[in-house]
């Protein structure tokens, strides 16, 4: 079958069923279960009300466990087994400290390290930089517009108009990669730039500072919005000078928001895949966990190391976790 | 307030500027794809494509000159064009120890007695004594100046010849076919059980939430195995139903999160005045909740529209990466491994699997900015 005609059908079903599934539950629990009438009516709607919240969460609950929820489980469990020795055994630690040893994996945590440092970092403070130029000026939202379009590229996508800005031609050509047209222009040698260490990296994180910017703009944009205009006002009064303005009154005020993006850049950073397989397959050192991970689970089928090394990206990630539930928590209350 | 005014008068051109340069960097590298993907393979080998819009000069790779023969004053001519077009030919020469030997109008002397004189406009006239029939006549390498040009070749090319794009239209399809679905489904889920999680009364709903917001960050690297292995056991294997379903509860926590956050801030006195009036739970979420959510639907479904369109990893590994099922993420890892010179092939795929999300992005873009805005600040 043609698979846009069973996208079609798949659709179909997946809303119909949806539907279908929602309007019938209720109505069986109405009509057969606890009908709101006869001797027991009142009893029967608080029974009614208490199992209708389950029968609206029930898919999502379904599709929640089964697709994020087990597979934690079931890769902790991958990670302490070997595929390799005739059905699953169990290894214990084995897989972890066969990882520990490699040095591709040392160097994966070391630069994914490096990235969680200086992406967030970057993207936030050229957000937070673009954020503050644009609020003020006639054409701020066309050009917040433009800064946050990466957004909306894929990472292959920007792989690939990124290669183009590093391409290297030799020397005496022209060069068609703008960072060697500018090189040579100051009289300096073409550089093959993905295969320079340690800065090849810098370079693929640029490309992902690229991408992140926006969000950060856009976010901090708004926060920048919402702060008071008093106390802004107040300092202008004692005669703050514009960076005092900026940084003693305007930061610490959006410091949460700051944090939140932050973390949400960081959780980014953590699951980086793409740009790396794309530009330089983590040759060169330049390998990062998820990379490190698909190259485990794909490429050599080693489960137990690749799921080992899934673990240690929920271990970083986790963290992030307990504290945005820490933070929900305290603002449902 | 002089100090108002002051800090505008002197910090507003600054200010522009700045804003200037920011915008031009960020904009800088998406141009040069665009404009690259309307540039011949030649040009863009030969000259960066900041330098498109103008004349350019660049040596070309050298042309043999090939002609009928004719009967001349002292023995035999070849006349003839080296480029057709409007070239200007600046240096040219017959070797390539020195390409730029000879001005335009100049004649050169060649082995056997043999004369070249190459013009200005590349018309050419090739003097020999002897006949050159069966002898190999000489190579010209020009230096040539021509106006800018820019073609829609590359995308003819790209999108009806099989072999040079290698199939990106075939997985513009597949990218459709596994985005539109992978957007749809999730929705209605979500929206059912954000409803109960925003206005209906039950034990252990915060403690429900607080998983959501768990879940929202447990990375989708956790799940390839374990679901691998799941899709295979139940029958399914890869293929397109695996992706959507994969793609739909990978997108559960952040449409669950959004909806219900927007969900929450509806005003109490609708939906209560709606249970007064006896509508049910069902009825109120259906024709009250339903229309007023829309907008945090649309920004959900931009998110993960842009999400499923932009997925390298899911489709990877829940679809397949032979060619048939390759999606464009995929192929274009494909081409940057196999054709990563071909920079012109390169730009226009990308220009194309770029293009559906840039336009849903400028098209949608309060609601995105909308959705970003509920799922960040608190």
């Amino acid at each position: 079958m043609n698979p846009a005609v069973l996208g079609l059908i798949t659709i179909i079903l997946g809303v119909g069923g949806c539907v279908g599934y929602f309007w019938a539950s209720n109505f069986v629990l109405d009509r057969f279960l606890f009908p709101a009438s006869g001797p027991n009516a009142g009893r029967n709607i608080n029974r009614a009300n208490a199992i209708r919240p389950w029968l609206f969460l029930a898919p999502a609950l379904l599709a929640l466990g089964l697709y994020l929820a087990y597979p934690v489980v079931a890769t902790f469990w991958l990670s302490l087994h070997d595929r390799a020795a005739g059905g699953n055994v169990f290894v214990g630690l084995d897989n972890y400290s066969q990882m520990l040893g490699e040095a591709k994996f040392r160097e994966a945590i070391f630069n994914n390290m490096m990235w969680l440092i200086v992406v967030p970092a970057a993207s936030t403070a050229f957000g937070l930089l673009a954020a503050q130029l644009t609020d003020r000026i006639g054409w701020g939202s066309l050009a917040k517009s433009l800064i946050f379009m990466p957004m909306a590229i894929s990472f292959v996508g920007a792989s690939v108009i990124w290669k183009l800005i590093y391409d290297a031609r030799p020397e005496g050509t022209d060069q068609i990669g703008v960072l060697n047209a500018v090189v040579t222009f100051f009289g300096g040698e073409p550089q093959q730039w993905l295969t320079i260490q340690p800065w090849n990296n810098l370079m693929l994180m640029i490309v992902l500072i690229w991408i992140q910017t926006g969000f950060a703009m856009v976010i901090l944009g708004a926060a920048l919005r919402g702060i008071p205009e008093e106390t802004v006002e107040a300092a202008i009064l004692d005669g703050a000078s514009p960076w005092q303005i900026f940084f003693k009154i305007k930061v610490p005020q959006i410091m949460p928001t700051i944090v939140v993006v932050w973390t949400t850049i960081t959780l980014v950073v953590l699951k980086v895949f793409d740009i790396v397989l794309a530009m330089t397959n983590g040759q060169w050192e330049t390998q990062v966990l998820a990379n490190y991970m698909y190259d485990k689970l794909f490429r050599s089928f080693d489960w137990g190391v690749g799921s080992a090394a899934a673990m240690i990206i929920m271990l970083l990630v986790s963290p992030i976790l307990v504290w945005n539930v820490y933070n929900a928590r305290k603002e449902m209350r | 307030m002089d100090n108002i005014a002051g800090t505008k008068s002197s910090l507003t051109w600054a200010v522009h500027i700045s804003v200037v340069i920011l915008v031009a960097l960020w904009l800088f590298p998406t141009v040069g794809l665009f404009v690259s993907s309307f540039r011949t393979g030649d040009q863009i080998a030969s000259s960066g494509w900041w330098k498109a819009l103008s004349t350019q000069e660049a040596q070309m790779s050298p042309i043999r000159v090939a002609g009928e023969e004719a009967p001349g004053a002292d023995g035999f001519l070849i006349e003839g064009t080296l480029v057709q077009g409007d070239t200007t030919v600046s240096a040219w020469g017959t070797s390539s120890r020195e390409p730029e030997a000879y001005a335009p109008g100049e004649t050169a002397d060649l082995r056997d007695g043999q004369t070249l004189t190459v013009e200005a406009d590349s018309t050419y006239v090739l003097t020999s004594p002897e006949t050159t029939e069966g002898t190999r006549l000489p190579r010209v390498f020009l230096t040539a100046s021509s106006p800018p040009e820019f073609t829609l070749g590359n995308y003819e090319e790209v999108l009806t010849s099989g072999t040079a794009g290698a199939g990106i239209l075939q997985s513009f399809i597949n990218t459709l076919t596994v985005s539109i679905p992978a957007t749809i489904i999730p929705i209605l889920v979500a929206a059912f059980a954000a409803y109960a999680l925003a206005w209906m009364e039950f034990p252990g709903r915060a403690l429900l939430i607080a998983a959501i917001v768990g879940l929202l960050v447990v990375p989708l690297q956790l799940a390839l195995i374990p679901l691998l292995q799941f899709h295979n056991a139940i029958g399914i294997g890869k293929g397109y139903l695996g992706v959507w379903m994969a793609h739909t509860g990978f997108g559960l926590p952040l449409a669950i999160y959004l909806l219900r956050n927007y969900m929450v801030g509806l005003p109490r006195d609708i939906i209560e005045n709606a249970k007064v009036d006896g509508a049910s739970d069902f009825q109120i979420f259906v024709k009250i909740i339903l229309p007023l959510s829309f907008p945090a639907l649309a920004s959900f479904a931009i998110f993960q529209f842009l999400w499923t369109w932009n997925d390298l990893l899911v489709a990877l590994v829940f679809l397949g990466a032979d060619d048939e099922s390759l999606v464009l993420t995929g192929r274009l890892v494909n081409l940057l491994g196999s054709r990563g010179g071909e920079w012109e092939i390169l730009a226009t795929s990308a220009f194309i699997s770029i293009a559906v999300p840039l336009v849903v992005f400028f098209a949608m873009q309060r609601y995105l900015v909308r959705g970003l805005l509920a799922g960040s600040v608190k």
